[in-house]
């Protein structure tokens, strides 16, 4: 760990919405480069990224589309600098293909995703948390990877910092799975001293290229990077490979490259994981949420307990890879389990999965537009507990 | 019949081939069809390299996806095989957070000029800093050799079997009108040409396009009657004609046609980098904070760098 460089943190207390503080949450975390293509509602992002870079040593590039900027950005982080791209749905949709790159060539890099209702061009300015299952399985192949989902401004800020980190820590590309509701609400942010910002510096290696192996990897099954320009002459492709990252087409390659990029995430799901627990102790019931729907849950929650219900919250701050085990603990001492979301039943299937049966699992949803009414959700919190 | 068996003399040592150096022979036999025309563009490379005295540390070559896409794996230097179509924005990414080294872009024309157009036409316009080279076969070769944006009028392909009948692109005037700082066309056999236009387009700056008119002798010049990959590779070096002026209107290429070659571009405009870098320092001064470079953040942060490096940004380390 290092601390963060002083140039990029606007330290102090800040009335900011959700995009602006994303982006600082990016100058903060050491990105100097950045490549985007406006879309409502993340498009604030980008501007304020293209207003700070050039006074913080970054370089900002607005490209002719999507396709264009998550390939940008995977160069940018090869070439050494960390690197962002922000969008929403219709980008998300174009970025897909070059996400699995970034996967399979295993680059840190952090991709914001603003949601709004889809499909299609759906509602530009209003939200939903419809990608979801997108971010999980939309670009095609077998891949994990992370995504993160923050409920407030200030989050918006810290986790894009913690992306930047766990994308450098997993060499993974990391999403920052926000929707319109908190991209443009505006709180307080407090922005920290450098000092007080923790960063994870790239993995180099130390060997000397006639040692390296590209993709051969270390104990925790993440292979070490080489800095372009010094002599290692590697090779990296979107094709199945071997450790040395040459194409090698046949089962058994694949079942080690693909196998080893899903154990990288998920045998390390523990120390990758973030949930916060709110009233599980004595729970019979526990509201499972994430990003603007689990602000919303929270008055429904109060309601529900001051009637004498015991009902817990547990708040999904990484959404991918699923806190499988903690929902399978949990499935064998609760009743039941509520999921609110701004879509029509995405992440509640996983929940379901991992309850097996064992607890009862509701789904609150809501198409999209706007955040859930807490009332709706309250019913749902009574009518489990009858 | 007599026939008599040759046995392979395991004693004598295989001489290194003289391209070595830039070519990563743990991976040969490589892929490409005898008489194809991609090896000997790679080879041409080569030589420029040479003559330019530029070491393989001090570039990058991505492709994008095809059989020239496959050039970025053999090419013994930091290399990307990327999507398809991407090879160009990878490299805006990559030529932008490490503007001290050179940056090659080495591809096929459907992966270039059709899914990747829109890139080609925004890294020209934007002069970003690029040499793009273009193996044109006027197919999708990789793929069984479907009809591509190049494909000349008439010439069949397995999605035109009936021959084509869309205009194709001229890949030099569509780098010219976009604004590229060098463009150039030769055929596969114009190896001294091709090596030349390299070495000289290595040097400058900017966007700069070199197109390899070459046989694929596998795929289109079987489906097209065409003879094997040299006797294409001849027809096109015996039918072409050199002219550095020719204007953008002699530069399409009809079915078996003359093909206009040269130099047709070669001018100093400001990169991308570079006019970022002024317009910055004019407008915002004093405030106006240089872009760290990849380069910077390496040596800040890796240990196994002994070198001392220079960190001061310079108006050159910025073109
Ligand atoms: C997104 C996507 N679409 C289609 C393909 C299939 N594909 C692979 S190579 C190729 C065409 C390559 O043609 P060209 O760039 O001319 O290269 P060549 O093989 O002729 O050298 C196509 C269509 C792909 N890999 N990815
Ligand atoms: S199929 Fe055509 S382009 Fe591809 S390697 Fe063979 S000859 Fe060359």
């Amino acid at each position: 760990m290092v601390q963060a460089d002083p140039v990029g943190v606007l330290t102090g207390t800040h009335y900011l919405d959700g995009d602006h503080a994303a982006a600082e949450g990016a100058c903060s975390a050491g990105c100097r480069f950045f490549a985007g293509y406006p879309i409502t509602p993340s498009t604030e992002v980008a501007e304020r990224v293209a207003l700070r870079f050039p006074l913080i040593g970054g370089t900002f590039i607005q490209m002719e589309d999507e396709l264009a900027s998550i390939a940008a950005v995977l160069g940018g982080s090869w070439g050494g600098l960390k690197s962002m791209t922000v969008t929403s749905g219709p980008g998300f949709s174009l970025m897909m293909e070059n996400i699995g790159l970034g996967v399979m060539m295993e680059v840190p890099c952090v991709v914001i995703n603003v949601q709004r209702g889809g499909p299609s061009t759906g509602l530009p300015t209003l939200p939903a948390q419809a990608d979801m299952m997108q971010a999980r399985w939309g670009s095609h192949g077998d891949y994990e990877l992370i995504a993160l989902s923050p409920n407030s401004p200030q989050e918006c800020f810290d986790l894009t910092i913690e992306s930047f980190n766990l994308s450098e820590q997993w060499r993974v590309p990391v999403l920052v799975m926000m929707d319109e509701c908190i991209g443009h609400m505006t709180e307080r942010v407090v922005i920290p001293e450098a000092g007080e910002i923790e960063l994870v510096e790239r993995r180099y290696t130390n060997l000397n290229p006639d040692d390296y192996l590209p993709y051969k990897p270390c104990e925790d099954l993440v292979p070490e990077m080489a800095p372009i320009g010094y002599g290692y002459r590697f090779h990296t492709t979107g094709l199945t490979h071997d450790e040395r990252g040459y194409p090698s087409m046949n089962a058994e390659t694949q079942q080690r490259c693909v196998g080893r990029l899903l154990d990288k995430i998920n045998l390390n799901r523990d120390e990758i994981i973030h949930v916060d627990k709110h009233y599980l102790d004595d729970a019979d019931i526990v509201v499972v949420s994430y990003g603007i729907s689990s602000r919303v849950a929270i008055p429904a929650v109060e309601k529900a307990r001051r009637e004498g219900i015991k009902v817990g919250e547990l708040r999904l701050v990484t959404v991918w890879p699923f806190p499988e085990k903690l929902i399978r603990e949990l499935a064998g001492n609760v009743k039941a389990f509520i999921m609110p979301e701004i879509n029509h039943g995405q992440v509640v299937l996983e929940l379901e999965r991992c309850a097996g049966g064992r607890a009862e699992t509701r789904l609150v949803k809501h198409a999209g537009g706007w955040v859930h009414d807490p009332e709706t959700i309250y019913e749902a919190i009574r009518e489990a507990a009858k | 019949m007599t026939v008599t068996e040759v046995k392979p003399d395991t004693t004598r040592k295989i001489p290194e081939h003289p391209k070595s150096l830039l070519l990563r022979m743990d991976r040969m036999p490589h892929i490409w069809c005898s008489r194809c025309g991609i090896g000997i563009t790679v080879g041409c490379f080569a030589s420029a390299m040479e003559k330019t005295g530029l070491s393989p540390d001090d570039i990058t070559v991505t492709s994008g996806i095809g059989c020239t896409g496959r050039v970025a794996g053999y090419v013994k230097a930091d290399s990307f095989h990327t999507t398809h179509g991407r090879a160009i924005p990878f490299t805006v990414g990559l030529a932008l957070t490490r503007p001290d080294l050179k940056h090659v872009v080495f591809s096929g024309d459907g992966d270039l000029i059709s899914i990747g157009g829109n890139h080609f036409i925004h890294a020209a316009r934007r002069n970003q800093n690029m040499l793009v080279i273009c193996v044109n076969n006027f197919t999708y070769a990789m793929t069984g050799g479907q009809l591509a944006p190049t494909t000349p009028v008439t010439a069949r392909a397995t999605t035109a079997p009936y021959g084509s009948f869309e205009r194709p692109f001229s890949l030099p005037t569509l780098a010219i009108s976009a604004g590229a700082s060098y463009v150039a066309r030769w055929t596969s056999l114009h190896i001294r040409r091709i090596t030349d236009s390299m070495t000289e387009a290595l040097q400058r700056r900017g966007f700069r396009f070199i197109e390899i008119i070459a046989p694929c002798s596998t795929i289109y010049a079987r489906r097209n009657k065409l003879g094997t990959g040299l006797d294409l590779m001849k027809y096109y070096y015996e039918n072409s004609v050199i002219d550095h002026n020719a204007s953008v209107d002699d530069l399409d290429i009809g079915f078996q046609s003359k093909i206009v070659v040269g130099k047709f571009v070669d001018k100093d405009r400001p990169s991308y980098g570079k006019s970022m870098h002024e317009h910055f320092r004019k407008v915002l001064g004093n405030k106006y904070q240089p872009p760290v470079s990849g380069k910077m953040e390496i040596d800040k942060s890796w240990s196994g760098c002994t070198e001392s490096q220079d960190t001061t940004v310079t108006d050159e380390v910025q073109s």
